[in-house]
């Protein structure tokens, strides 16, 4: 669905410049799931046409107009039926420039399910080679001292960033359970090392993850503390097979370690933004795609010293920050934050770090539903003050004519 | 009258190079190995011994190649040995857990409520990021409630430093010692019988030194505590724990990862971090099988509460380092001290038996006769505070006589035994040891209960931390980082009191030379003295 454009006609001599462009790109599509990566790697073309909306700053999205657009191979396209007087309710933004078609489009929540329903749920985020990867290494999660020790070991930063960025969206959070009350997502929880923790610090926590064998482990472990077991729920599925039950519910969804390891970053993206309440955050931390990162977090850390399993990463598959960034504006998630982080292997403590070509963190906002109020009111307004000058006048001629 | 002379004993650090490598592997090796505990790849401690001297290896130590290969050699037996501990539970036969057991998981066990093991707990329980967390502590004695604060002072007392007090503070324990009583003193006055160096301890802005405050006081007002946060902190006495089970460090399939503790009438708790805190014979560390590197002085210690001749200002705590041990006067009220006097067995079991005449002369004669002094140590002495009054003629110590006493508080003398402990690791995964579990030191610098105080400051920072990110409690990761903060500054501590107390145990001339000349220049040396006051106050 998020591949799939939404016309918005109010202009013809907009609708022929789209439309052209439309089967253009439609034509030089490409396609399969685990080159797309590597297009979006190499062009760092952005996947464009979302209905996303922001009052403050205008969203540009560029698409160069010789470029490639990607699209996921089940992706419907669709118009939305837009009867015109509906037209006041819709925030529309219009970027316009010589050689880029930008399209914007708000939706409101009523038209949501519908979009969803549409929305092809065949797992079209997850890589069944990655999955096999996952598979080998399903019991040895909760070793601390064993493969999985930088992720344990990278509890310590991005706890405290997660736990952090939430408590400011809070005025007072109760001591000893500072996140209760918080409904979050874990997407890709792997054995649930990141889950627990949230969990302890008082949020309730769905945690999936499409290797059933992390999941059974990571229920294992939960099933010994009586107050995990009750805030932690854990699922063995996809993003894309939760998105309609649950769309509009998490104050929070972390992709910690995930993003480098999905087959379709934008639609994964788009998910994210559709089980997010309105204000709530996105969390991802992930590796950066640089020369260093390929000597350092593929060649050094795989093969030589074997802190990363091998084969864990490829290298195409990484985001760098500001592909990162730029798919997350495009999709209405508006980035707060993204630091650098380090990990030094001899003391095995992770750092946070001015230098983001290794790791590093984002953290991205939804857009708040009152932010869209404002131009709303501000064109009934408008409209308002038009006919209470219509009236005025009449008022005035009838007075006219009575006198 | 010393039993036996100090080169009898091992001594902590090295004086001379060979014989003693052994101890040096062990000594380095309890720095070393525990900072360095996770990465027991016999190379990766070798290279790092080279590297990392200052971690508290003693300097002039014989190759760090040698050293390395010890501390390795030591490394691997002992995580061998760990290993095959950690599968046991001594004391438990059925020590493999079925999932079918719902007991309370407790976040914290305490084990043992002495002064460390209460004030451990009721740190806890007022810590703000344990708010929702559940905490144990177990105590094998019953309950001391103490309506009134009884006329007589108890013999057995404390020297609390201001980081001590500042703990105790935190959690409100200190306002009501202070409803009871405490007495704060404002200068030491530490010289020897041999000669006539000595050396004064003040602050210059005439702030507290220390306080003195009996345990009992003590005790009550952290009870009083405990009783004031119960929703938090449960108290079980008259409670023993009798066996321990410890988890796999690798979660197996169904085995529970707690602790489980069984108790002397056979309940059972589970819990994920066990605190030990039961003193220098502690069963957690036995049963955890944590080497502890221990011997017993051929000491011990007389304590008695004394009244004084006439009433005074009594703000000065007094010691004199005799040949058979030092003796300290403590002050508790314009006319009473406390004494503790450390001498051989056999002096001590005479003090404890003798008429109380005979006692209070025997403790006048030990503060000021001057029976032990010789010439030549005495014109040596003479010889310094001449050079050191020429370079720095200002201050002038003139040695000054403590009060005298006068008599001695029927059936206030007893005594026990000395001696030096300290365990080679403070931490296990879901398990830490404090105070006199982990370390038991001489009392003749009064830093036995302030070390215990340290360790609780420090590892309820670092739960408290952990807490806050959401860990498990029980995780190695901070508890490491509480034993590599404790350690240095245990081991330190440890090491001089015992370099000092052999020092001081003996009549040679060259040795009390060494130290009468030693005592006047750390005298006469402000900064370094600052220090000293500094290390030992935190």
């Amino acid at each position: 669905m998020w591949g799939s454009r939404k016309l918005i006609s109010s202009g013809s001599r907009f609708l022929g410049v789209r439309r052209s462009g439309c089967r253009v790109a439609q034509a030089d599509c490409p396609r399969s799931t685990a080159s797309a990566g590597l297009e979006i790697g190499k062009s760092k073309i952005l996947c464009l046409v979302r209905a996303h909306f922001r009052v403050r700053r205008w969203n540009f999205v560029a698409v160069p107009s010789h470029g490639r657009r990607v699209y996921s191979e089940n992706q419907l396209s669709w118009t939305l039926p837009i009867k015109p007087w509906i037209f006041s309710e819709y925030r529309i933004m219009w970027f316009k420039s010589c050689k880029m078609t930008f399209v914007c489009f708000n939706r409101m929540k009523s038209y949501r399910y519908p979009w969803t329903r549409l929305y092809s749920t065949s797992g079209t985020t997850v890589d069944s080679s990655e999955v096999k990867t996952f598979l080998a290494l399903a019991h040895r999660w909760w070793d601390e001292q064993g493969v999985y020790a930088p992720l344990h070991s990278m509890n310590d930063l991005r706890v405290p960033f997660i736990r952090d960025n939430l408590l400011k969206t809070v005025a007072n959070h109760q001591p000893g359970k500072p996140l209760s009350g918080m409904k979050i997502l874990d997407v890709g929880c792997g054995g649930g090392l990141l889950t627990e923790p949230l969990g302890r610090l008082g949020a309730s926590v769905i945690g999936i993850d499409p290797v059933a064998e992390n999941i059974e482990t990571a229920q294992r472990h939960k099933s010994f503390d009586p107050v995990l077991d009750k805030r932690i729920e854990y699922r063995a599925c996809a993003l894309e097979e939760i998105v309609e039950e649950t769309a509009e519910t998490f104050d929070a969804v972390i992709a910690s370690e995930v993003v480098e390891h999905v087959t379709d970053l934008e639609t994964f993206i788009q998910c994210c933004w559709q089980v997010l309440k309105p204000g709530a955050s996105l969390f991802i931390t992930t590796i950066n795609k640089t020369q260093l990162s390929y000597a350092l977090g593929i060649v050094f850390a795989e093969q030589i010293a074997g802190i990363v399993p091998k084969g864990t990463h490829t290298w195409e598959k990484f985001v760098s920050p500001e592909m990162l960034e730029s798919i997350l504006e495009s999709n209405g998630l508006s980035v707060q934050t993204v630091a650098g982080m380090f990990y030094n292997p001899f003391s095995r403590y992770w750092h946070w770090s001015e230098n983001t070509s290794l790791n590093y963190a984002a953290h991205a906002v939804k857009s708040g539903a009152q932010e869209h109020q404002v131009p709303a009111e501000s064109v009934l307004k408008e409209e308002t003050e038009e006919l209470q000058a219509t009236a005025s006048t009449i008022a005035g001629v009838r007075e006219e004519v009575k006198k | 009258m010393y039993d036996s002379p100090p080169f009898m004993q091992p001594p902590i650090l090295p004086a001379q190079g060979g014989k003693n490598r052994f101890l040096i592997g062990l000594f380095s090796s309890h720095v070393l190995v525990p900072v360095l505990r996770w990465r027991l790849k016999l190379q990766v401690i070798g290279g790092l011994c080279s590297g990392s001297a200052s971690s508290g290896g003693p300097s002039g130590a014989p190759s760090a190649a040698q050293l390395g290969t010890m501390a390795a050699r030591l490394a691997v037996s002992r995580w061998v040995a760990a290993r095959a501990a950690a599968r046991r539970g001594p004391l438990v036969s059925c020590w493999r857990w079925s999932s079918a057991v719902a007991d309370t998981v407790y976040d914290v066990v305490v084990s043992g409520g002495g002064l460390v093991g209460a004030a451990m707990a009721c740190a806890l329980g007022y810590d703000v990021h344990f708010c929702d967390k559940k905490i144990l502590l177990l105590e094998v004695g019953p309950k001391k409630v103490l309506e009134k604060l009884p006329e007589t002072y108890s013999n057995r007392v404390s020297s609390i430093s201001p980081g001590s007090a500042t703990l105790l503070s935190s959690f409100g324990a200190w306002d009501h010692i202070c409803n009871m009583r405490y007495r704060a003193f404002r200068r030491m006055q530490v010289w020897d019988a041999c000669s006539e160096a000595l050396i004064v301890f003040d602050k210059d802005n005439l702030d507290d030194m220390g306080y003195i405050v009996e345990n009992d006081v003590i005790m009550h007002a952290l009870t009083k505590q405990l009783e004031a946060v119960s929703d938090r902190v449960t108290v079980l006495y008259r409670s023993k724990a009798v066996g321990y089970t410890w988890p796999y460090s690798f979660p197996m399939a169904d085995s529970s990862p707690w602790v489980q503790i069984t108790l002397g009438d056979g309940s059972t708790l589970q819990t994920k971090l066990l605190i030990g805190a039961d003193g220098h014979n502690s069963g957690v560390r036995q049963a955890a099988g944590i080497q502890n590197v221990s011997w017993n002085y051929d000491q011990s210690a007389v304590v008695a509460t004394l009244h004084l001749s006439e009433a005074t200002e009594n703000n000065v705590a007094w010691q004199r380092f005799l040949p058979s041990g030092p003796i300290a006067l403590l002050p508790l009220s314009d006319t009473l001290s406390s004494l503790v006097w450390s001498t051989s067995h056999e002096h001590a079991a005479e003090l404890v038996s003798m008429d109380e005449e005979k006692f209070v002369d025997a403790i006048n004669s030990a503060f000021w006769s001057d029976v032990n002094h010789t010439d030549f140590i005495d014109s040596a002495g003479t010889m310094l505070h001449y050079a050191i009054a020429f370079l720095k003629p200002t201050k002038v110590s003139a040695r000054q006589l403590p009060p005298s006493v006068a008599r001695v508080d029927a059936k206030s003398r007893a005594l026990f035994p000395l001696g030096l402990g300290h365990a080679a690791e403070y931490v296990r995964p879901r398990l830490a040891l404090i105070g006199d579990a982990a370390h038991r030191v001489h009392p003749l610098a009064g830093q036995g209960v302030n070390m215990g105080f340290g360790d609780i400051s420090s590892l309820v920072h670092h739960l408290s931390t952990a807490a806050f990110n959401g860990k498990d409690l029980g995780s190695m990761s901070h508890l490491t980082g509480y034993e590599t903060d404790r350690q240095r500054h245990n081991t330190a501590l440890l090491a001089a009191t015992d370099v000092l107390k052999r020092l001081y145990s003996t009549n040679a001339t060259p040795l009390v030379l060494l130290r009468t000349w030693g005592l006047q220049a750390t005298n006469a040396v402000s900064p370094l003295k600052e220090q000293i006051m500094a290390f030992a106050s935190k």
